[in-house]
């Protein structure tokens, strides 16, 4: 059936971890994207939900870091956070695992990944489910770019993943809903957290709802670090979807700078 | 290589329940059990928060080993900024450049 609905979204833990502290006429407005969002992805009926997220330390080390590893289990949990630091409940989320064992096998055919049968989720993955899909009654297909430990898998390679991906969705009969989820700009978890390159995050948006591949595979990381912090290494993930949408543009539901969530705030999707 | 155990302790810390008992139950126990410096042992211990992250710690993981050990938000940041003060800029890691953050 292919891909039925393609977005990208922020997962900052500050959303819903520090949500009294944000101005509440910006932050109500931004979970008011999210749940546009989740309307319009429950209105697509997808039978499963990829989550091309950016997890951070919750199951990959430097002992052994994937690239790109794809989830491959029957059911997955998380928050690994402190419930209360992150504001979200501890849920089990189904897996489509004999889906993602095909999606696997031909996603492999022309691009190198690891598959994980054991994954817990942390906040890249349960800031989005908690608006998304809230009831964590849609099974889930995690997968994980590796945007925090050096050496990084280049652009090109992710907007390749992202185009096995959907060559992949469109040779199975199920209903594939595709989300990225990253940050654009911003320093989290350092002394800088809360600094957001807005002209930055929205040149960026432009080049990827514009679906425009060579302008997003020039991006080079130490450009990136010194302009939009080390957490603008997750354009990683948006350039998956880009990958996996392309010839498609998008529509921006939603950007705003908002500091104590230590990113801008992005709601995007593509028309698939 | 030490940097890597620190972080491999935090990664443990953040992840596994069975090492957060042994945290609680046996710290220095489970201290032992890590190649770790002097320096790295007493941060950790005490805790510099700041210091860890002036040693090149992610905060990915140090946000969380901060939140175990009882900082709230701010001043977690606070931690990081007053002790980059103290002990100069970060040594090596994700957020290490000559020219400085960006």
């Amino acid at each position: 059936m292919s891909l039925v609905f393609a977005g990208a979204c922020s997962h900052a833990p500050g959303i819903t971890g520090r949500k009294d502290r944000a101005d509440p006429q910006v932050r109500d407005a931004f979970y008011a994207a999210y749940d546009r969002m989740r309307v319009a992805l429950e209105a697509s009926k997808p039978d499963v939900l990829i989550v091309i997220g950016a997890e951070h330390f919750a199951n990959f080390f430097m002992n052994n870091m994937p690239s790109l590893c794809v989830g491959m289990g029957e059911v997955y949990e998380g928050p690994i956070e402190d419930q209360a630091w992150l504001g979200i409940q501890h849920h089990q989320v189904s897996g489509a695992p004999e889906l993602s064992k095909r999606l696997i096998e031909e996603v492999m055919q022309t691009v190198d990944l690891a598959y994980a049968q054991e994954w817990k989720f942390d906040h890249g993955i349960m800031v989005p489910l908690n608006f998304l899909t809230p009831r964590y009654d849609l099974p889930v297909i995690p997968v994980n770019i590796n945007c925090q430990g050096p050496p990084l898998i280049p652009l090109k390679r992710c907007y390749e993943f992202g185009k096995a991906l959907r060559r992949a969705c469109d040779k199975v009969p199920e209903r594939i809903a595709v989300i990225g989820t990253g940050g654009i700009s911003h320093w989290p978890a350092t002394p800088d957290s809360g600094k957001i390159n807005e002209q930055w995050d929205r040149a960026f948006l432009e080049k990827f709802l514009g679906g425009k591949r060579d302008e997003l595979l020039a991006y080079k990381d130490d450009e990136t670090w010194r302009e939009a912090g080390q957490g603008g290494f997750e354009i990683r993930t948006f350039i998956a979807v880009s990958g996996a949408t392309e010839g498609s543009t998008g529509e921006l539901w939603f950007y705003a700078p908002i500091p104590i969530f230590a990113v801008g705030c992005t709601v995007a999707v593509m028309k698939i | 290589m030490s940097l890597y155990n620190v972080q491999k302790l935090l990664f443990q810390l953040n992840r596994d329940p069975g090492a957060r008992q042994r945290y609680e139950k046996d710290f220095d126990g489970l201290l032992a059990e890590y190649t770790l410096s002097e320096e790295e042992l007493g941060a950790i211990r005490t805790p510099d928060i700041g210091l860890l992250y002036v040693m090149g710690v992610n905060g990915q993981l140090l946000m969380h080993y901060a939140a175990l050990r009882g900082f709230e938000w701010s001043a977690y940041i606070e931690a990081m900024k007053e002790n980059e003060r103290k002990y100069g800029p970060v040594r090596t890691g994700l957020y290490s450049r000559a020219e400085g953050r960006g």
